[in-house]
């Protein structure tokens, strides 16, 4: 079998696997090659934008919609997309920050997962609605945006939890450093990077790709395709939680509103990332990556004192741009992938190449390279 | 044969709404055979495949896993029970690598994860005992239709299955893959694997099955050994009648060319066609599915860009990419997908008959109700539409009256030329013949049918010219004369000596 395989890699190279990744590097190459010329051109004409106070802004300011891009990935892969998170988030950032200034007795891991489950919580709501009762996400998730906002309103009652109220333990989770990166950035760091490898090297990974590119197919090959878009949302939601806690020992003032409309900045930074929206291809590191441009963007468009205005239209214009670059990408794959079927067509021409394939499979490997 | 089927349906029915898919169908598949399902299109054979696979449960009887009663909640269930399926449109997802494709859900793992080196080299020795060269890491998108097929083929013979079912495996395959298909099905069934194999080429049946077993309009009709019938006798047993009654084209003297086609090219889609059809004439275009035939047939009509090549009707040049031009200069397009690009499924009858000719039927800005009526009511005559109220939506009617609200539609405009795409899929046979006789009195009062059609018997029997198409080119023009299933067929599959 392996003999096999071996002669057959030799007979027919590995172009495809070439082309695939290429594509999905270059799409994320490009974004840090526009990281590149960012802090170049800032740095250029203000040079305290590289200083190490900055880049630790960057990274701090980057780090929860970085979090949060990841979870969205997730289930943006599955043709999907949860509008709610940025709710979670003030859900959980408030509750946490509440349990924190009432009960300074608590440990602060136990609210740390309270918050998660918290958030794995409504990410269940969603992904019931969406996964079982089959109510398209765009509407379900605009609902619990909603929904879940008006629960921290009404939990709230107008009360503002401040720094001076929570422990100073916790407090000091936003702030410390490990060799000089910032908390915070590194939990992101881990939480993408156990993500990524679990998307890539599970199964139930795979499927939320295969779910994602061709939703029948998928329950054609018996993909449990409700169970893992439930799972999807449920992730999403945990990590939102996640980012509520994160949120609340940041900024330490913490009340009903928190985080309202980050929910665009996330899909932005999704789609900057290379995340297609409707489906199948991405990957989190993409996102994560999408979410430090943005906000590197904002720092930098600071720095440059260009007015907060022209901020968001810049903003903007890159996610267009990110979109075109895509589309673009997409057709020239398209034509190459078609211009490779065509050069070496491999079914029709004949008994020829049949024969070759049948021998490889029966010699043994050293005769399949001679020919 | 008297030892247990491995897998058998027992006065199985399924209905969606109030068409009634089938009706008490049994079927036993025992290990070591290959099963022939034949019947016509419509006749209830995917719905079948779908019952076997665990995609619809049926309404009532039993299906029988070695003899015991079982239930398949999902396509998960039939695999868990060793049914693996070929569908014949292959359902791939196209972001994903080839071997991803063939191992989803189940790919080989080692402690880190998915193993991608071993399931590179299982898919590699799979591409081996199929004879063909693919290559595992290529993604999906951009395979051709054969290529998808051969790893849809793949797929199921990963799964190591004790029932294979294959719809219609062999319909984009040239005849080298078809041979070493068959190989694989011989190797299989002697191995004890039962198969089920479904396809419209008759002469494939009778090599490769020893058992077939016919539907019609969705009825059981006969299970017989393939040795004690002849194509003949199963023509028969499909059809229910002669086949030569079936497609009664008069003949009509050809008249001016009414759609010229030259050199139309869509980068990447179709390529260099060019045809003409004259007044009173119907040219059937035919070819395998991905052929590039409907896509010829939307950028004729203007809802896709050309990249190069012209359209002349009636001698004028007409605008690309502009349906509006395309129907002001008398095109008329009848779409394959009745469902989801001819009609609106919830509108009444006359407003769907209405839809295409609004300019027809206003009384100054407004639409006229009763002129709708009217006018909806005439060509429900005209085209012998079978209903309750014009005021139906036209999802209650069937297939066949469905397709006759779409030609209504088209043909209330008074087109000159007219493209119909598929024109009787999955309707019933008696409608079949009634829009075999509207299409051939149409070209009769002097309009230009083009007629695209996957259906070998309709092509020969419709077609005054047969124009044939194979991987985005035109392969060959056939006269009436010239056409034969093995000349088309050829054509079609990149075989011709041309």
């Amino acid at each position: 079998m392996t003999a096999t395989a071996t002669a057959a890699e030799t007979v027919r190279g590995r172009g495809g696997r070439r082309l695939v990744d290429r594509v999905a590097r270059v799409r994320e190459l490009g974004i840090v090659v526009a990281l590149a010329a960012l802090f170049g051109v800032t740095g250029a004409v203000n040079l305290s934008f590289l200083s190490y106070a900055s880049l630790r802004d960057i990274l701090l300011n980057s780090a929860i919609i970085a979090l949060l891009a990841v979870g969205q990935t997730l289930v943006v892969i599955t043709r999907n997309v949860d509008l709610s998170v940025s709710s979670v988030v003030g859900l959980a950032a408030f509750g946490g920050a509440l349990v924190l200034a009432d009960n300074p007795g608590v440990p602060i891991p136990v609210v740390i997962a309270g918050c998660v489950l918290l958030g794995a919580v409504c990410g269940a709501v969603n992904g019931l609605l969406v996964g079982v009762a089959k109510v398209p996400a765009l509407v379900a998730t605009l609902g619990t945006l909603y929904a879940f906002r008006g629960i921290d309103y009404a939990w709230a009652g107008g009360r503002q939890v401040n720094a001076a109220d929570m422990p100073e333990g916790f407090l000091a989770l936003g702030t410390s450093s490990v060799l000089g990166v910032p908390l915070l950035a590194l939990v992101a760091l881990v939480v993408l990077l156990v993500v990524g490898w679990m998307l890539r090297n599970l199964r139930s990974g795979r499927e939320l790709y295969a779910i994602g590119s061709n939703p029948e197919a998928a329950v054609l090959a018996g993909i449990r395709v409700r169970r893992r878009i439930v799972a999807a949302f449920v992730a999403n939601g945990a990590l939102a939680g996640l980012a509520g806690v994160m949120w609340a020992a940041r900024f330490g003032t913490v009340d009903a509103t928190v985080a309202t409309g980050k929910e665009l900045d996330v899909i932005a930074a999704v789609v900057v990332g290379g995340v297609a929206i409707f489906g199948g291809s991405g990957t989190v590191y993409g996102a994560a990556l999408g979410a430090l441009l943005l906000s590197s963007i904002t720092s930098a468009l600071a720095v440059l004192r260009v007015d907060a205005l022209a901020q968001t239209a810049i903003n903007g214009a890159l996610l267009i741009a990110a979109i075109v670059l895509d589309r673009v990408l997409a057709l020239r794959v398209a034509a190459a992938l078609r211009r490779r079927s065509r050069e070496a067509p491999p079914p029709v021409p004949g008994p020829e190449r049949g024969k070759a394939a049948a021998s490889t499979a029966t010699e043994p490997a050293s005769r399949g390279e001679a020919e | 044969m008297d030892q247990t089927p491995v897998l058998s349906l027992s006065q199985v029915s399924k209905a969606f709404g109030a068409v009634r898919a089938v009706r008490e169908v049994s079927l036993e598949l025992h290990p070591g055979e290959v099963h022939a399902l034949a019947g016509e299109n419509g006749a209830g054979k995917s719905t079948i495949v779908k019952i076997l696979s665990g995609v619809h449960r049926p309404d009532s009887g039993r299906i029988l896993l070695d003899g015991e009663p079982v239930e398949f909640a999902g396509p998960g269930d039939a695999q868990q029970a060793g049914v693996a399926v070929i569908y014949q449109e292959p359902t791939l997802f196209p972001d994903l690598s080839v071997m991803e494709n063939i191992f989803m859900g189940r790919q080989p793992r080692s402690r880190f994860g998915i193993d991608r080196r071993a399931m590179r080299a299982a898919a590699a020795d799979l591409f081996a005992r199929l004879g063909v060269r693919l290559d595992p890491d290529q993604p999906a998108r951009g395979l051709s239709i054969a290529d998808q097929q051969l790893v849809e083929i793949a797929k199921a013979l990963s799964r190591r299955a004790r029932v294979l079912i294959m719809d219609e495996p062999t319909a984009a395959l040239s005849g080298n893959e078809v041979a070493r298909l068959f190989g694989v099905a011989t190797t299989l069934r002697e191995q004890g694997c039962a198969l089920l194999f479904i396809s419209h080429r008759l002469e494939e049946m009778f090599e490769l099955c020893t058992r077939v077993t016919t539907l019609r309009d969705g009825a059981y009709v006969a299970t017989d050994l393939i040795a004690d019938i002849t194509p003949d006798d199963l023509v028969r047993r499909m059809v229910g009648r002669e086949l030569d009654a079936l497609f009664p084209k008069q003949e009509t003297a050809a008249g001016e060319v009414a759609l010229k086609v030259g050199r139309l090219t869509r980068e990447g889609v179709f390529t260099d066609v060019s045809f003409e059809v004259r007044r009173g004439e119907i040219v059937a275009l035919a070819g395998l599915v991905g052929a590039g035939r409907s896509e010829v047939a939307r950028a004729i009509f203007g809802i896709d860009r050309w990249d190069a090549g012209s359209v002349e009707v009636d001698g004028r040049r007409l605008r690309p990419a502009s349906p509006t031009a395309a129907m002001a200069a008398g095109l008329a397009l009848v779409p394959e997908d009745r469902r989801q690009q001819g009609l609106v499924m919830d509108l009444s009858i006359e407003r769907n008959i209405g839809l295409a000719g609004l300019a027809a039927v206003r009384r100054g800005p407004l639409v006229s109700r009763a002129a709708e009526r009217r006018r909806a009511a005439d060509w429900a005559v005209r085209l012998r539409l079978k209903y309750a109220r014009l005021a139906d939506p036209v999802n209650v009617l069937s297939g066949g009256n469905q397709q006759k609200v779409v030609l209504a539609k088209w043909l209330a405009r008074g087109p000159s030329v007219l493209i119909v795409d598929e024109p009787t899929r999955g309707i019933d046979v008696g409608t079949k013949a009634e829009v075999h006789r509207l299409l051939s009195e149409l070209a009769g009062s002097g309009v230009a049918v083009l007629m695209i059609s996957s259906e070998l018997p309709e092509v020969l029997g419709m077609a005054d010219r047969v124009l044939v198409m194979h991987e985005g080119r035109l392969a060959a023009e056939l006269s009436r004369a010239e056409a034969t299933e093995e000349s088309v067929m050829a054509a079609a599959t990149g075989r011709s000596a041309a």
